[in-house]
């Protein structure tokens, strides 16, 4: 890797003054993304801000209807947690199915969602369940958090503190993964709240993206049969070695199914 | 009772598991500096300049090698295993191998390729530097798979290889075998890809170098299958100094599968770089270089044709194989799918006649060598799969058509026509016990069920067979005077278990504890000479060569103990480990013996001259006579047709390896091979793009490697059907799992397609190939 110069400051406000002072300084979360890009000298930063050192911004909170997780939590701590296993079963699995143990005892929340791989599965979670994405400066509806392919609303400096997920009646999450990377070759997060039903997909575009066909019809009925016939346009669909763009139309299809399934099981 | 055939835990282990092992990584020297290899980004250019200026006044640059420097030098180049003479076109005309220099000067042939060697104070350092070289490269047109390469007007890899024709060579009578299809009640044909596959051992590559300046001593720490082979390269033909002046020394290695035979270029290169520095230079590859840089396995397309009689009975075999043989032809390279497994082509059946016509192709890619099993899988995947497919048109059961077909065991030795003589087996019985222990009979049922969750099931059953032995290897036991035996071998272990399965031997044989025998391997100075470890072999070398050795060891042990207990040598028996006075209580401990044969003080003079070494005795095992180990496979999958994604649910082997020395080291051996052959028949695949042979699949986030999650638990049994052509009455293991696994799983693959019109499948049937190839054969039903 390049080299840079590396920092781990003890308060936002000092992680927020060091990126300011350093435009082309990078913040560090997990590094599961970030450091694997510097071995390949694929990213020259001039400086590393490391989050680690915020305990503030790790932790789970369960309560007034939400699950609020730090940013900095871990996917093994959200897998293993018993209150969100409970409260929210399906965010506990999509934790639990993320890469392999070594990545899910290092890779955060916030990393992975300020990151916004087109194929990380947490943004279906995010977006599936319509969470906010609380930051240093202001509230972010999901709807409006990722914008692109490795692209959100963030801005530069901005820093995310928690995400809000509202506990839904019913949720499930299930992914085609990558052979290889077990990235989301079409992972699809289905909720059912108060307000409806909400079908997030990620790994199949270029970024997560909602099927409102697939949310009206499970809307009205919230069974596996009632999406049965929604297909999904692979004209926006990724093709890569992996899958061409219509496999992903078709696995979009059959993992919705078995979301549906698999909150109907929980 | 004795330790040979007995599952003894493998010494190894405590270190590699605790990480104590010791690999070319660990060394570390004073003042080392390390080697980057600056690597071409374009699979085919010319070379207009190269501009290390900027790059040798870097921070912690030592300096840079390139290609013109080396040739200026005298440098050699390297080559291909085979002589010109031993492997030619089959018109007699000689193969072209292309000429690989160290680093290239004029021209690129494959991304990867190395052009310029940079020494630095750290890897960071060398890399900075790296990126300051300016090579002015004009790209030219690339070709990297088999068909664009013999696509007329592709362009030429080697001018003097017209077509991009490496090889063309041939085994069999072709007049005969086209008379035997003239007669042919059935014919049964196939076309079948062998995809590509990267070796990824886990240890990759690696070299550290030093050169005495005082000595004028080069020595060598090398990731290797085997000292002596590289050394003997570097020494005659790159380096071009007398042998004696290179010590190349193996530690402890991670894996080679054929890899790690051969000689790269970064080997010689950190010797060159140490004395051109004056300090100890460390290579090290990295997993994308590794990718890019090692050698690849298989590749290659065939069309394959059987001739049946009216019984279901082969009467002729004619196979069309081309093989991508990368830029260069290295190593085995140009033999791996024509000399390698020229003996094995016709299976276990009695094949009245064959040819098989074998091109070598050239492409822009890095050059295809031995990958496990080294062009044996690839004839048994060949075979294999269209037994299969003969079975289903002519309505024979899978078994049905082999049994017809089997070389039955009380032919032996049988001589077959490609030339082979299979000197024991009992493949009949291999197959009913391999049927017994799937439950062949009970599949209907258990499809039956898994047609009720939706699943199809498929099952599929493979008859493999090998040839291994051969390459002289000698063995060496001595005693120590702090009473240790060592064994030295010109075999090399990667992952083998030699410690434990060579000194199970000696301990037996000798009468020696266990754990007094140190086993000497992988040195080209201290260890005896030998071809390294690789196509199965070594426990033919260095295990019949140690009893030879330990027999010259008690022959001198008797006259010496008889001279110490002063009796007759006649009157003095060896058993358990001592020799012993006929008809007293007279013994003397073989350990014992040795050491007053070494001080040699209380021998008389005579002996004591002529057994200058004491009992040190060495052997090598030189008798002709291959083996055959053979076996059979059963794979039993179900496919989501929903997804495609297709799970291994059942794997069955029965296997010969004539006497199993340590079941458990056969069984990992078994079941290493297995899961590398499941790898490439569903998941595995090395992809270069069309019409610019750049590397698609160069990282394991796109090259998926099998994991435990991908693997059934392996049911594995054998039959000890002895070989009759070495004492120790063994057959070669090593990579009979690999050799077996690709079509028997492919065969069930087909098998759970074939209800739903699917006549044709190649690997790897990933989950999007499986789902693609179902959709097609449903738009074919619905016209």
């Amino acid at each position: 890797m390049y080299a840079f110069d590396y920092h781990k400051p003890r308060s936002l406000a000092e992680a927020t003054a060091l990126l300011n002072a350093n435009p082309e300084a990078r913040l560090l979360a997990g590094g599961m993304t970030l450091i694997p890009t510097l071995k390949q000298r694929l990213a020259s930063p001039s400086d590393l801000v490391d989050l680690g050192g915020l305990p503030d911004l790790a932790g789970i909170f369960v309560g007034d209807g939400e699950v609020r997780i730090g940013a900095m939590t871990t996917h093994a701590t959200v897998a293993h947690s018993a209150e969100v296993r409970a409260a929210l079963p399906a965010l506990a699995a999509l934790a639990e199915g993320i890469g392999d143990p070594q990545v899910r005892h290092r890779g955060t929340i916030g990393g992975s969602i300020s990151n916004a791989d087109p194929a990380a599965d947490y943004p279906a979670g995010v977006v599936g369940l319509g969470a906010t994405v609380v930051t240093d400066r202001r509230e972010i509806a999901a709807d409006n958090f990722f914008t692109g392919m490795f692209e959100t609303a963030l801005e530069p400096g901005e820093i995310v503190r928690q995400v809000r997920f509202p506990i839904p009646e019913a949720a499930g999450y299930a992914k085609f993964p990558n052979p290889a990377s077990r990235y989301a070759v079409a992972g699809v997060f289905v909720a059912r709240a108060a307000g409806g039903v909400r079908v997030a997909v990620t790994g199949a575009g270029p970024s997560v993206f909602r099927v409102p066909e697939m949310e009206a019809a499970l809307t009205a009925s919230f069974t596996p049969e009632a999406i049965a016939s929604v297909l999904v346009d692979a004209d926006d669909l990724n093709t890569d070695l992996h899958a061409t763009a219509a496999y992903r139309a078709h696995l979009v299809g059959v993992m919705a199914a078995r979301a549906v399934t698999s909150a109907l099981e929980s | 009772m004795g330790l040979m055939s007995q599952p003894i835990r493998r010494t190894e282990d405590g270190r590699f598991i605790t990480g104590r092992g010791r690999y070319v990584d660990d060394v570390k020297m004073e003042g080392a500096a390390i080697g980057y290899a600056l690597r071409s980004p374009y699979a085919h250019a010319k070379i207009m300049s190269i501009d290390v200026e900027a790059a040798k006044s870097a921070p912690g640059v030592i300096g840079i090698i390139t290609g013109a420097e080396l040739e200026a030098a005298g440098i050699g180049h390297l080559g291909a295993a085979f002589p010109a003479s031993f492997l030619k076109n089959r018109d007699g005309t000689p193969r072209v191998d292309g000429d690989r220099a160290l680093l290239t000067v004029d021209y690129v042939r494959y991304v990867g390729e190395p052009v310029a060697f940079v020494v630095a104070e750290s890897l960071n350092a060398a890399k900075d530097a790296a990126e300051q070289i300016l090579v002015d490269y004009e790209e030219l047109p690339a070709v990297g798979l088999i068909d664009e390469a013999l696509d007329p007007g592709a362009p030429l890899v080697w001018p003097q290889a017209p077509g991009n024709i490496a090889l063309d060579w041939a085994q069999g009578d072709e007049a005969a075998t086209d008379a035997a299809f003239d007669r042919a009640a059935h014919v049964t044909r196939i076309d079948l890809v062998n995809n590509r596959v990267v070796v990824n051992s886990m240890e990759p590559r690696g070299a550290f170098g030093t050169y005495d300046k005082v000595t004028g001593q080069y020595e060598l720490y090398a990731t290797s299958q085997g000292s002596h082979p590289i050394a003997d390269t570097i020494a005659k033909r790159i380096l071009r100094i007398p042998p004696e002046r290179l010590r190349v020394i193996t530690p402890d290695v991670g894996g080679g599968f054929g890899l790690k035979m051969s000689t790269f270029a970064e080997y010689p290169l950190v010797l060159i770089a140490s004395e051109k520095f004056g300090m100890p230079v460390k290579w090290m590859s990295e997993r994308t270089e590794a990718f890019q840089s090692d050698s690849h396995g298989r590749d290659l397309k065939s069309h394959a044709e059987m001739a049946f009689d009216a019984g279901g009975r082969i009467l002729g075999y004619r196979i069309k194989t081309d093989f991508n043989l990368g830029a260069y032809g290295l190593g085995f390279g140009p033999g791996i799918q024509s000399v390698v497994p020229m003996f094995v082509v016709g299976g276990v059946y009695k094949v009245p006649v064959v040819y098989n016509h074998v091109r070598a192709v050239f492409t822009n890619t890095v050059p295809v060598e031995a990958y496990r099993g080294a062009g044996r899988p690839e004839a048994a995947y060949i075979i294999e799969r269209i037994m299969d497919l003969a079975a289903r048109e002519m309505g024979l059961s899978q078994d049905e058509i082999r049994l017809r077909n089997f070389i039955q065991s009380h032919e032996m030795p049988f001589r077959s026509y490609v030339g082979a003589v299979i000197d024991s087996g009992d493949f009949q019985r291999n197959l009913h016990d391999c049927l017994r222990q799937a439950d062949w009979a009970g599949f209907p049922a258990r499809r039956a069920e898994a047609e009720k969750r939706g699943k199809l099931r498929g099952r599929g059953l493979a008859y493999y067979i090998e040839k291994t032995a051969g390459g002289a290897s000698a063995v060496v036991i001595s005693f120590t005077p702090a009473g240790r035996v060592e064994v030295g071998v010109g075999t090399s272990a990667h992952g083998q278990g030699h410690e434990t399965t060579f000194a199970a031997i000696v301990a037996d044989k000798l009468g020696v504890p266990f754990d007094s025998i140190d086993l000497i391997q992988g040195d080209s100075i201290r260890a005896p000479w030998g071809g390294g470890t690789g196509g199965s072999r070594s426990l033919w070398n260095s295990g019949n060569g140690i009893l030879k050795a330990a027999d010259a060891v008690i022959d001198k042990g008797r006259e010496v103990a008889a001279a110490l207990m002063d009796t007759a040598q006649d009157a003095i028996t060896f058993e358990e480990g001592a020799f012993r006075v006929h008809g007293t209580n007279q013994f003397l401990p073989l350990l014992e013996v040795a050491e007053a044969a070494r001080a040699g003080s209380k021998l008389p003079p005579e002996l004591k001259a002529r057994l200058e070494k004491g009992l040190d005795s060495s052997g090598t095992h030189e008798e002709k006579g291959d083996t055959f180990p053979n076996g059979c496979h059963i794979c039993e999958l179900e496919i989501d047709p929903d997804t495609g994604k297709v799970s291994v649910i059942s794997y069955d082997v029965v296997d010969d390896f004539g006497f199993v020395l340590n079941p458990l080291i056969v069984a990992g051996q078994v079941h290493g091979g297995v899961a590398q052959g499941i790898g490439q028949a569903l998941l595995e695949n090395c992809l270069y793009e069309p019409g610019t042979a750049q590397l698609l699949s160069g990282s394991f986030m796109d090259y998926t490697m099998p994991r435990a999650d991908d693997l059934p638990s392996f049911g594995f049994t054998y039959n000890e059907i002895l070989c009759t052509t070495n004492p120790l009455g063994i057959k070669g293991c090593g990579e009979a799992g690999t050799v077996g696994a690709a079509p028997a799983v492919m065969n069930a693959v087909l098998d759970a397609l074939w209800d739903k019109g699917v006549r044709e499948v190649d690997m790897p049937m990933t989950a999007l190939r499986v789902w693609e190839t179902l959709q097609r054969a449903a738009a074919k039903a619905a016209v």
